[in-house]
């Protein structure tokens, strides 16, 4: 999975960036899925919806609708935290 | 007393203070406890960070993973710029050029920033009493630089400044007791607490916010590179640290101490104390203790944990 | 126009003390140090009897001083904080970011010798120590010029196409703790000079025009990490505001003129006796008052003789000190903060390079002086007019040491 390079930020010139630094873009176009080929899956008939996961991720992978916890792959580093805490461990490292 | 009452499915669908898209490490502590303690906030927030890896992982120019207003500016002064910020919030409104009655100010440092660099900006920050919570995210050793000792450093952990060599075996100093310090302070609000316990950390978070006057929480962050060990068992090791006594979890709450979550259910009951070996052989950093001649240094480090639990334990009211 | 002024006499501390007090400061932060502490004292009256509206916040270190203004100014408050010397130092990598974020700071600094060895009296090292800040200097010669200076600083530091921190500078010890009659405006007049602070609107994609603070509405960051890709750019952002503050100074000062009846100069430079001279004495700060006083007396003896005193040395006014100085042939440059390991003095380095691309290039010499308070009495400065004619160009001298 090869990102493109310079495909992240167009260069601006100084006189269109604005003043003193201040940072502009959200950092959710920074899609950081690519960093690891190891991804979570949650069985869905075992989960008891407790999202330790989700208060626990890093990355802010997983998500909650209202009505079932899913993983967010575009952000997903791969590091496993939710795995290893899941009480019911109803959630397997795959390699995708 | 706060009607503050954490659900965590309501809170599963509000937008986050930290967004994803962030270059911090694949299992780091960090921003697990900043999402933690973002949870806790009541109302208009600002945040100010020290240097360190938060700061410079989150805002890559001209990215930002924050979604509150956020200032940093340089590496030992993030408690002064609190003060700042707080100071002019109040003049402002008092003034009528600000409608905001109260913005509450957040300081965010590690622990170069805050027991080394930071500790004078800090130490006056508090004597003045501004209204802020500083968060203190000690990973132990200034991790953003390349894994050097700081004054969080505990004994025997090999960094790349007290490496575990032939004749030093890693650090020769014990762990700077900062809790200890801000409370001499007399400050309303102390306390300790891990991402691994995060309903103690958000209702701990909450209480220093909602507190007026100076707050101080002293939060473990485990990091996967410094501390060598896999990005899984991050949350795995503070319960760790907190079952060996190695980090207790207690707060001070205008002069009186108590023992909270884990920790106190461990002082109740004794036999869940776990020895220091189960907190030390997980990670690589102390790996070199292992090894027969270096065998007085981990009992030397369990007498030390020993000795400052049950200190704590006598400070206690609640046991 | 000139109604309800008050004289009353202060020293350069109090006048600058008074300034801040009128122009409505939302946050004073200060730590002490001689011979600054009269500013940061005086102020804590006017804050103890409730004559001003603002949050006064003594730390702990000069470096928390600028460090609890910066996080002040990033709210949208106007600040200002005071040092000298050692203090000045210590602050040095806050001075850098301070510009570099673009906050509009104010600082007063009593001009006081670098350590080691320790001395507690005049000299300029430690403001040229930090000239490449990015701060806007201006030294003043005397309390009044402390006073009106520093009240324009605000409106400079404020303008849209500047958003720089401003350094008013005064000569420790021989002005800061020496009266004058200071003549003060009225509180009214002042305020109406120099208003509210406006925060600068930038344009931000996706949120349009912004108010450049933290502001719990508009989430903005400051303060991000630049790697190669856009360092170079904000550099040169900075670069263009300086430039920019040159007019913006000019503009100010004329206008303070109208509404006090005082000009120094055209607020870059500060010209006499230039017309016809043969000889100029380019100087900084309250010396240039010995210098025009021997100028004067040496006039008066037929000699053709002049002063230009810098009144801002950041940005370097080189166009107008090049059309200055003309028509004459000997340029005496005096600096009073040390040379070490460059071809002369600050002011002597930087007049010699403004001169550079001229046809007609003057004789100009260097003369170091004061340095650590060393007395520079008129005897001294004409025996430098003496000198002069004698000496080759581009030499350094030294004025007054055993």
């Amino acid at each position: 999975m090869r990102r493109e390079v310079g495909k992240l930020s167009e260069l601006r010139s100084w006189r269109e960036i604005p003043i003193g630094g201040v940072a502009w873009k959200s950092s959710l176009e920074n899609k950081t899925g690519d960093w690891s080929p190891f991804k979570p899956k949650i069985d869905q008939s075992k989960c008891t919806k407790c999202l330790m996961c989700w208060i626990l991720c890093p990355d802010m992978a997983i998500g909650w609708d209202g009505e079932k916890v899913y993983e967010k792959y575009d952000y997903c580093k791969g590091c496993g935290i939710c795995a290893n805490e899941c009480p019911v461990k109803c959630i397997s490292m795959v390699r995708v | 007393m706060s009607m503050f009452r954490f659900n965590i499915r309501e809170a599963a669908k509000s937008p986050l203070g930290i967004l994803s898209g962030h270059r911090l490490c694949a299992g780091c502590a960090e921003p697990i406890i900043v999402k933690q303690v973002l949870l806790a906030i009541r109302g208009p927030t600002i945040v100010a960070t020290a240097t360190g890896c938060l700061e410079v992982s989150t805002t890559i120019y001209p990215y930002t993973s924050w979604n509150i207003p956020w200032i940093h500016v340089a590496f030992e002064n993030v408690a002064a710029v609190a003060s700042g910020i707080e100071a002019a919030s109040k003049i402002l409104h008092k003034k009528g050029i600000s409608k905001y009655e109260n913005i509450d100010v957040i300081a965010f440092a590690g622990d170069g920033g805050t027991y080394d660099i930071g500790i004078q900006a800090l130490s006056g920050a508090l004597e003045r009493g501004h209204d802020f919570l500083y968060v203190l995210l000690d990973n132990e050793a200034y991790m953003n630089t390349g894994i050097q000792r700081s004054g969080g450093t505990p004994l025997g952990a090999s960094t790349t400044t007290t490496p575990a060599g032939k004749v030093i075996p890693g650090k020769s100093e014990n762990k700077k007791p900062i809790a200890d310090i801000v409370v001499a302070h007399k400050i309303p609000y102390v306390a300790t607490a891990t991402p691994a316990h995060y309903l103690d950390l958000i209702r701990k978070a909450r209480k220093a916010i909602e507190v007026n006057g100076p707050t101080f929480i002293h939060a473990l962050s485990p990091c996967p590179r410094g501390w060598r060990h896999s990005e899984s068992i991050t949350i795995e090791i503070c319960k760790k640290a907190v079952d060996t006594c190695y980090f207790p979890l207690w707060e001070y709450d205008n002069g009186v101490y108590r023992l909270t979550d884990r920790s106190l259910m461990i002082a109740k009951n004794p036999s869940l104390k776990k020895p220091i070996e189960e907190f030390l052989k997980v990670q690589g950093r102390f790996s070199h203790l292992f090894t027969p001649q270096n065998q007085p240094l981990i009992k030397r480090l369990q007498e030390y944990v020993d000795a400052v639990w049950e200190d704590l334990k006598s400070r206690c009211e609640n046991i | 126009m000139y109604e309800n002024k008050v004289l009353m006499g202060l020293n350069g501390n109090e006048a600058i003390a008074y300034a801040v007090k009128q122009c409505d400061v939302d946050v004073v932060s200060a730590y002490p140090i001689t011979p600054q502490t009269i500013i940061v004292e005086k102020f804590s009256e006017f804050v103890a009897d409730g004559e001003v509206d603002c949050a006064f916040v003594p730390v702990e270190s000069e470096h928390s001083a600028l460090s609890v203004c910066i996080g002040a100014s990033a709210l949208g408050a106007r600040t200002f904080t005071a040092t000298s010397s050692q203090g000045l130092a210590l602050m040095w990598e806050l001075l850098y970011i301070a510009s570099g974020l673009r906050l509009p700071i104010v600082m007063a600094v009593v001009n006081r010798a670098l350590s080691a060895p320790i001395n507690i009296h005049c000299d300029h090292s430690d403001s040229m120590g930090c000239r490449d800040s990015c701060w806007i200097q201006i030294y003043c010669e005397d309390a009044q010029e402390a006073y009106d200076t520093t009240i324009q600083a605000f409106r400079i530091a404020e303008h849209e196409d500047v958003q720089l921190p401003v350094m008013v500078t005064i000569d420790g010890f021989q002005i800061s703790h020496t009266l004058q009659n200071v003549e003060l405006l009225s509180d009214d007049v002042v305020k109406k000079f120099v208003g509210i602070r406006k925060a600068k609107e930038i344009e931000i994609p996706n949120l349009g025009k912004v108010p450049m603070i933290l502001n719990p509405e508009i989430p903005l960051t400051f303060g991000a990490l630049d790697l190669y890709d856009y360092y170079f750019e904000h550099k040169v952002q900075q670069h263009d505001a300086i430039e920019n503050s040159r007019n913006v100074i000019r503009k100010v000062h004329d206008e303070y003129a109208e509404i006090s009846g005082r000009r120094y100069g055209d607020g870059l430079i500060d010209c006499y006796g230039l017309e016809d001279s043969e000889i100029a004495v380019i100087v900084l700060g309250s010396t240039a008052g010995t210098v025009r006083y021997v100028v004067k007396k040496l006039r008066r003896e037929g000699k053709r003789v002049g002063l230009l005193r810098l009144r801002t040395f950041r940005p370097f006014p080189s166009k107008e000190i090049v059309k200055a100085l003309r028509n004459v042939e000997i340029v005496c440059v005096m600096d009073r903060s040390g040379a070490y390991g460059s071809i002369g003095g600050p002011v002597f380095v930087e007049t010699q390079a403004a001169f550079y691309n001229e046809k007609k290039r003057p004789k100009i010499v260097n003369y170091i002086y004061g340095l650590g308070g060393r007395d520079t009495p008129p005897k001294l400065i004409e025996k430098m007019f003496e000198e002069l004619p004698n000496l080759e160009c581009g030499e350094v001298k030294f004025l007054g040491v055993r």
